[in-house]
This record gives structure tokens, sequence and C-alpha cells, in this order.
């Protein structure tokens, strides 16, 4: 084959490869679906990050109530937080009036540059986090989605979210900081609808993800969770739902990677092995699954290995 | 940057073709010169590492690690070599490393075994060499991939205030009858060491060179030569496979500033 058309059948290989919808101007196709009276998700695929999905793997909602809109957290990209907007304005003329992160991950706060900083609000903890590694997000993102990230910007959220109710338009939402997903998650509950978004403390039919994660104090707040009489619950990965389900699943999967990783650091096994143990049959059916328990392992044995060492002194 | 992700992924994608297309190389009589990586550096590689001596790929050296290591500062690996093979030392390289040494360690009362952890500067692979006793290098091989940089970026130990006065700090610990009896023994050692590569702007090279452990009856178990891309604070792990070793197990060694690395390992 002549070089040129060697690269003719690249290039034309390269062509296919690029999906339809990116024809479309970067579209994600972000569909509102009513889960409430007044309250909209957007429900992100049970994927990891690529360039097929653009990055749509994540839950992202709004509630209109008569003072304006409620946004909580903004997606991964400014394009997935512009298209939003865009989806928010074509069901309501009324502005955004604050904005929630329910925690720092670059999916769920890349699209903060979109609205007005004033309004965007998340915990102390998640703010400084943010501000230290979302330089690296950014990069990360632009390095997994690529063109999806384009203008992507990390916006700090300005507002500190403190514990308590607050009422906008008449509706009554009640902050809780919490901790466990991240040092700073942060949970918000519409009591006038019962409809409670918990962010990443929940995962339903994903596999949960642990690089900030501290086990003990996220099934502590699973467990305060589960004693909220909520009649939605809008996990940060997943389908929304009534039931505890996901709460019981996110809790048995914590639980079961825990103590799976502490066995194996007391017994010796090295990590290259820990990586290619199966997840159990309960949780095999679940998005991402393999990926993320290797993600664990790699974040969380390093440290539970080197807790079983004792110092060995010079002769 | 990005530019060398695109390269890395194509080279991937060629690697894949590679394997595809070259299903015999998992014979160690396969043609050398055919690299199933498709790595770009093997012809390079071979003749700067090897010279003249014979090399063949072969399945029984096994090189574990994580298809893609988020963090390029602390890649998990382990080698694990065939005993059939007789090796007496065995070469862990990274072709696309700058510095493409990795370690050699040699097993003597010690099983062919050892897992340790990498700084790796983009994705690629990770070789093990296993020399026999007519000479030849048997190599295995994975491929990581990873976001980059872990030789360029100064060590994290650096941020700590006590890592000067914990320098070459031993901490370890052995199991008999190891991994449900599959194993007589493991030990797991860990060394408090910046592992500097000298590739980072202003930081010099400052790294473990060599290190030995004998067992309680003077018997030798295990020497690592340590090459740069070693991740900082390393740990080891080295097993035994017929008779646990008697204890304490004595590790010695030494960085290239002359620092001694001695402890006693009871337990």
């Amino acid at each position: 084959m002549t070089r040129a058309a060697l690269r003719a059948v690249l290039v034309a290989a390269l062509l296919h490869a690029i999906p339809a919808h990116c024809a479309d101007a970067w579209d994600y196709a972000l569909q509102p679906q009513e889960i409430a009276p007044d309250t909209w998700v957007f429900v992100g695929r049970a994927e990891d990050f690529t360039f097929a999905n653009g990055g749509n793997v994540v839950n992202t909602g709004f509630v209109i109530t008569a003072a304006g809109v409620v946004v909580i957290d903004t997606g991964p990209t400014v394009r997935y937080g512009q298209q939003m907007r865009a989806a928010i304005r074509r069901l309501t003329p009324l502005p955004v009036v604050r904005v929630f992160n329910t925690h720092h991950h670059p999916d769920h706060v890349l699209g903060n540059a979109v609205f007005a900083a004033s309004t965007v609000e998340a915990t102390a903890e998640a703010a400084a986090a943010l501000r230290a590694e979302g330089a690296g997000f950014v990069d990360n993102m632009f390095r997994l989605v690529r063109q999806w990230a384009t203008g992507t910007e990390v916006a700090v959220p300005t507002r500190v979210a403190v514990d308590g109710p607050i009422t906008i338009g008449g509706h009554t939402f009640e902050l809780h900081r919490m901790r466990g997903h991240t040092d700073g998650d942060l949970v918000i509950v519409d009591r006038t609808t019962g409809v409670a978004f918990v962010g990443d403390l929940v995962f339903d039919g994903r596999a949960p993800t642990t690089p900030h994660a501290h086990p003990d104090d996220w099934r502590a707040a699973l467990a305060t969770l589960r004693r909220w009489p909520v009649s939605v619950w809008v996990p940060g990965h997943g389908p929304p739902s009534r039931g505890t389900d996901a709460i019981d699943a996110t809790h048995a999967w914590i639980d079961w990677l825990d103590a799976h990783l502490r066995t194996a650091a007391a017994s010796g096994r090295d990590i290259t092995e820990v990586l290619r143990d199966p997840v159990p049959a309960r949780f095999a059916t679940w998005g991402v699954v393999d990926a993320e328990y290797a993600r664990s392992v790699l974040q969380r044995f390093p440290a539970l290995e080197r807790a079983e060492l004792k110092r060995a002194d010079a002769r | 940057m990005r530019a060398r992700h695109h390269c890395s992924g194509l080279a991937a994608g060629l690697a894949v073709i590679a394997m595809l297309s070259t299903a015999a190389a998992a014979d160690p009589a396969a043609d050398p010169a055919v690299d199933p990586m498709g790595s770009a550096a093997w012809a390079d590689r071979t003749r700067a590492l090897f010279g003249d001596a014979r090399v063949v790929f072969d399945p029984r050296v096994e090189v574990l690690a994580p298809k893609s290591a988020e963090d390029p500062l602390q890649v998990p690996v382990a080698v694990r070599v065939d005993p059939a093979i007789g090796a007496d030392r065995v070469f862990v390289f990274a072709d696309y490393n700058p510095i493409v040494p990795v370690l050699s360690f040699e097993p003597r009362g010690a099983a062919p075994y050892l897992a340790f952890r990498v700084k790796l500067q983009q994705s690629g692979p990770v070789r093990a060499a296993a020399r026999d006793a007519a000479g030849t290098w048997h190599v295995g091989h994975t491929w990581v991939v990873t976001g980059g940089g872990g030789c360029t970026l100064p060590a994290l130990g650096r941020g700590e205030k006590d890592w000067e006065t914990r320098l070459n700090e031993v901490s370890a610990r052995v199991w008999v009858d190891a991994l449900g009896g599959t194993t007589a023994a493991r030990a797991r050692i860990r060394i408090v060491h910046p592992m500097d590569t000298g590739l980072a702007p202003g930081i010099p090279a400052f790294h473990l060179r060599e290190l030995r452990l004998v067992d309680a009856a003077g018997a030798d178990a295990m020497r690592i030569e340590v090459h740069e891309p070693v991740a900082e604070n390393p740990v080891f792990t080295v097993e035994w496979a017929h008779a646990a070793p008697p204890l304490p197990l004595v590790l010695t060694g030494v960085d290239n500033n002359g620092n001694r690395v001695d402890a006693a390992i009871v337990r």
C-alpha cells in the first residue's frame, strides 16, 4: 500500500471511530426527569468517563421554587453546565439563585463556572479540596473526555454551607454536612417534597469510588441517612429511588471492600494478587465494578499493608 | 504531554496488533527480534542491556502489575520466575523510563519472586529478564497504562519533616505458612528513603543502591540491586517456597550517599 493510501485508510478509520453525536456540537442530550413536584434530575450513565459519553456519568438536579432555581451539582464539564442551564431555561424563566455542590469531585463541580460565583455553595472542606486539587481534575478531565472539556475551568464555591434549614421560594431545604465519601460531603433534603440529594454517599447500580473515602465515617453517615423520612433518594450515580436499597447496597460494598482488604493485608498477600480477586457475585452486575475495585485496591491497600509492619531495629 | 499520551495510545494499539499477529511469541523459541509488546525501543534496549547474550520471550517469567495505574509514583509490580528456569539473576526494567533499569535481584535461599513498587514516566512495558545457567535471558512483561510523570516529580516525603531522621528506617513482617500454606514464608520489608531519581529539578539523585537479606543461620536469602525508578519508601515482598528461614532475618544495605541500612527482622 502506498503511503497516501495508508493515510487515507487511517483517516477513514479515525473518522469512523468518532461518535455520531460529536458532529452535533458536543450535545449531551440532557433530558430532565421530574421525580417530585418542582424537582428534576438529569440521570447519568453507569459508566466510567470516556470520550464516547463525554463524562455524562453523574446525576445532577434542580428544584424550581417561586424565588428561582436551586441547582444540585453541575456536571463534569463547562459544556455540561451550559447545557444543564439551557435545559432548565426551557422549563422556567426564573434565574438560578443557588447552586449546591454535594462534594468536590470533578464530575460534580466542573460545570460550576457557568453559574454566578456568588450562588455556588459547598462545605468548607469541599471548597478547600477543590482549590487544592481542581487544576489536576481539569487536566485529567481533558485527558479522559478531550474536546468535551473545552472551556472547562475550576470555579471554587464562594458560599460556605452550614447545617440547618434554609427556605427559598417556599421550599425548605435542610443542609447536612457529612463525611465519608470525602472530608466534606453535603446532603440536601427538600422538606417540602421529601426529596434527598445525597451525592456520592450513595451509589446505585454502579460501584462506589473511594479516592478520598473514610470507610468508618461513610458507614456512620449511611446509618444516619437510613433513619430519615425521605420520599425519593437521589444518589450521585444511578437512578433515583424510593426505598433504602441503594443505601444498603453501598453500605454492603464498603463493608465487603474494607474487610477484604484488611484480611488480605493482614495475611501477607501482595497487592498485585489482591488486584486480581473477583468481586462477589452480589456486586458483579454493577457498572464498572472491576475497574473501580482495582482503583480502590490501589488507593487503599498500601496504607493497610503498612499498618501490618513493625519497626525492625538495628542489630 | 498530551501528544505523548496519544503516541502511547497508538503504541498500545500496535502492541495489541503485534500480540494478535505473533501468537507464537509466547513460545520460548520465538524470535526475540519481534517484541510482543510492540515497543519501538525493544531492539535498542536488548542490545544495550544484554549485548550478545541470547534473549528469549518466556511466559514462565511472570510480571504482574495493574493494567491501569492512576498514581505513576507507586505502581505495584510483582515478578515470579518459574524455578525450572534456574535463574541466578533477574533484571527488571521499563522500556520507556528515562532511567531504564528498575532493579536486579538474585534469589539465593529465597524463591525467585520479588514484589515492589516502581515510578513510571509514561505508559509502556514493564519487563523482567531471568538469566539461566547457560547465560540465556528469559523475558516476561506486562503493559501498564498510566498518566505518567513518575520519574520527574519530586518525592512526596520531601514535604514531610522527619524523613531525614527516619532515613533507612526499616519496618517489616514475616508470615510463616503464608497464603494458606502455598508458600513456606513471606517477608514484607519497607525502608524509608526518598529514592530521588535526579530528574526532578534541583534534587540530585539519592537512592538505595543495594540490599542483602540473610537468615539467622547466615544463609543468603536475596540480594537486590536497586535503581532510581524504585518508588519512594520502597516496599519489597520476598518469598520462601519450601522451608521458612530461621529468624531473625538480617537486612543490610547502602544508598548512593553511603548511608547504611541495618535491621534485624525478628517476626
